[in-house]
């Protein structure tokens, strides 16, 4: 029963993985690094359970909390400082297309 | 027992998964030229570890790998990323032979050496059978803290963590000459000579 959870959690990380290389906006990288954060969560969770160790949850919660900190974040840094200025974002996109 | 071997093998397979996907995050950081995906992959990179460093009941670690690896380094490398350029150069595209021997020749030295270390687990290892018995015996006599991973960090292990301290602290005061520096004497106003180093301000 975990062991069928945690092959569904692998298989949609393989999926977040395939956007974080497909790309092609950074917005989408973010997003995938979002989502692995979201898996690690889970799979630390669902890990517990198959180890017998329950109190694995707890930790998944502090993982939960970075994350969000975490993203939060790398969305003020790209908000800020010009980094996601956009002529040059949509020029980077579509280099990264072309190729 | 079945329980166990059932376990086990389920353990194998998550790790396997994982270590494939851990493998594929590299190759695409080497080949991937925009700086800004590689640093998400890095962050990714960090994640997948974390389970697996769950995956071996290393929480701690777990965790400090995910507060550095996917959180503070992303940020500090989208900051640098920001002061410098989004796209990598690639200087010359000749192979260089010789790095490669001198990569594979160390490689296959590690991995022969990790051959003479005790099986992931084993409790006939050294550390199973010498030391921890000691410390879960003797700590709270010797050292006098109920904790007994503190009792090794601060205590056992005290000039080691001493170095890791000196170690951190060199860092950032060497983050702080490099970046800061400048920093602090442009936001200085002219009419501040009481306090010629600066220090009130920080």
């Amino acid at each position: 029963m975990f062991f069928v959870v945690a092959v569904a959690i692998l298989v949609t990380l393989a999926f977040a993985l395939v956007r974080a290389f497909a790309g092609p906006t950074i917005h989408d990288r973010i997003l995938a690094l979002n989502v692995v954060g979201t898996k690690t969560v889970l799979m630390i969770a669902v890990v517990g359970f198959i180890v017998g160790r329950p109190e694995f949850v707890d930790i998944a919660i502090v993982y939960a909390l970075l994350n969000y900190i975490g993203i939060i974040a790398v969305l003020r840094v790209f908000e800020g400082h010009g980094l996601s200025a956009p002529p040059a974002e949509a020029e980077a996109g579509k280099k990264e297309r072309g190729r | 027992m079945a329980v166990g071997r059932r376990r086990w093998v389920i353990e194998a397979l998550i790790d396997i998964v994982l270590l494939t996907l851990l493998a594929t995050v590299g190759i695409g950081i080497v080949v991937i030229r925009n700086l800004l995906a590689v640093t998400m992959l890095s962050g990714i990179y960090s994640l997948i570890v974390a389970v697996l460093f769950v995956l071996m009941d290393a929480v701690d670690v777990a965790l400090t790998e995910a507060a550095v690896g996917a959180g503070i380094m992303v940020i500090l490398m989208l900051g640098t990323i920001a002061l410098t350029t989004r796209e990598e150069r690639v200087h010359g595209t000749g192979h260089n032979l010789l790095a490669f021997v001198v990569v594979l020749i160390t490689g296959a030295a590690l991995i022969y050496a990790t051959l003479d270390m005790p099986g992931f687990g084993d409790p006939e290892a050294p550390a199973h059978t010498h030391l921890s018995p000691r410390f879960t015996q003797d700590s709270p006599e010797e050292i006098g803290i109920p904790n007994m991973v503190t009792s090794v960090l601060a205590s056992y292990r005290g000039i080691d963590t001493l170095g890791e301290v000196i170690v951190i602290f060199a860092a950032a005061v060497g983050v702080l000459l490099v970046l800061g520096g400048g920093a602090v004497r442009r936001r200085r106003p002219p009419t501040d000579a009481d306090d010629p180093a600066g220090e009130g301000r920080r």
